[in-house]
């Protein structure tokens, strides 16, 4: 018997694929890659719902010849995983447009940069200081009124 | 550090839904409507394809919204890339081979994807899938000959009236049928064509609509100038 071998590997797939997309999505400095990673994530969530449906020694859920089969698995979370296929795929291409979009802008894709870079068209347009935060060294900026320097 | 620290948080993460996992009764989940789809689905809809029973007969609100969710996606591409100018330049068309390997693989693409279209209520695959191989047959020579203009036109009625062709069947259901999105004309022979009573053509709406939104999406990536004029 072999099928509860065989769990285990795909639960370890599925959270693996979880597992990447997590750290890409945190440790990653590029915004493609972080897009991939989402796509990772998605698929092990996918994956997860796949096997959440499965039943030992069960058939797919296609009549074969009029032949209707013992056993067969869940179709409900197939029709969802098909479903979130296809809003993920949208999803994707719209994430990579907003990503071309960045990159015309800015003409670079590193998220650190990016940082830099918006927070400092934000304060020019908006005729603030640069943003700081509670820990950043006491600079006279901090204390003018009407700064957002962290905190309420 | 902050590298370590994630790959920490992520171990802990994996070792958790792991635990999890390891109480669920892997092979014997409980699950009463699935398996009361599986009985009643043969003879109540008439698909051999039981997942193409569930998306288009009793969840097929769902693949409304899902198409929904599509268009809008597709919309806001277009809307935040924009129309490419006129005069922009445009690649090179690509060598003798691939060129050539892209006029032999159109008209193949396009069969497969309506073959997968069709047989959706029969055999694995359906109008998603299909309609991905369409945007494939369509976007296959655009790469090999990035100068030609790709025609959004054509596209976006092909989508507008397979979206309409979609919702206008639902309200047949729903006049006839007594129910939105209802399928009519009986189940039919099982595993034949034409069973399933109304679901192949939804099933070719959503084909024909997904095929060319996503054409049209990845035609208006490949338009969009990365780098500002």
């Amino acid at each position: 018997m072999s099928a509860p071998d065989m769990g285990v590997t795909l639960f370890i797939a599925a959270f693996g694929l979880v597992g990447i997309g997590v750290l890409g999505i945190v440790t990653a400095t590029h915004l493609v890659r972080i897009v991939l990673s989402i796509v990772l994530l998605e698929t092990g969530a996918n994956l997860l719902l796949m096997l959440s449906g499965y039943r030992g020694g069960a058939a797919a859920p296609i009549i074969v010849n009029g032949v209707l089969p013992d056993a067969m698995v869940d179709p409900v979370p197939q029709a969802l995983v098909l479903t979130a296929i296809v809003i993920g795929v949208a999803v994707q291409a719209f994430m990579m447009t907003l990503v071309l979009r960045v990159y015309r802008a800015y003409r670079t894709l590193d998220i650190r940069e990016l940082r830099t870079c918006i927070e400092r068209d934000l304060a020019r347009e908006a005729g603030i200081p640069l943003p700081t935060s509670e820990d950043a060294p006491l600079t006279p900026l901090v204390n003018e009124p009407g700064v957002g320097g962290g905190g309420p | 550090m902050r590298d370590y620290l994630s790959l920490l948080f992520i171990a802990g993460l994996a070792f958790l839904l792991f635990i999890i996992a390891g109480e669920l009764d892997f092979g014997n989940a409980p699950m009463r409507v699935g398996q009361g789809i599986n009985q009643a689905a043969p003879g109540q809809v008439g698909a051999a394809n039981i997942v193409t029973s569930v998306v288009l007969a009793y969840r097929a609100l769902d693949t409304l919204g899902e198409l929904a969710i599509l268009f809008a996606a597709a919309t806001a591409g277009g809307l935040v890339l924009g129309r490419p100018r006129p005069d922009a330049p445009r690649d090179p068309d690509a060598g003798f081979i691939l060129r050539t390997a892209a006029d032999l693989l159109f008209p193949l693409l396009l069969l497969v994807g309506l073959f997968v279209i069709v047989h959706g209520h029969l055999t694995p695959g359906g109008g998603f899938q299909g309609g991905v191989i369409l945007a494939a047959a369509f976007f296959v020579p655009l790469l090999a000959r990035p100068g030609t203009r790709f025609r959004h036109t054509g596209f976006a009625v092909v989508e507008g009236l397979a979206g309409a062709a979609f919702i206008v069947t639902g309200l047949l259901g729903l006049i006839y049928g007594g129910d939105f999105l209802q399928p009519l004309l009986g189940p039919g022979a099982m595993g034949s064509l034409l069973s399933a009573g109304t679901l192949p053509l939804l099933y070719m709406a959503v084909g024909l609509k997904v095929g060319a939104e996503l054409a049209g999406l990845i035609a208006r990536l490949a338009e969009f100038e990365a780098v500002e004029p």
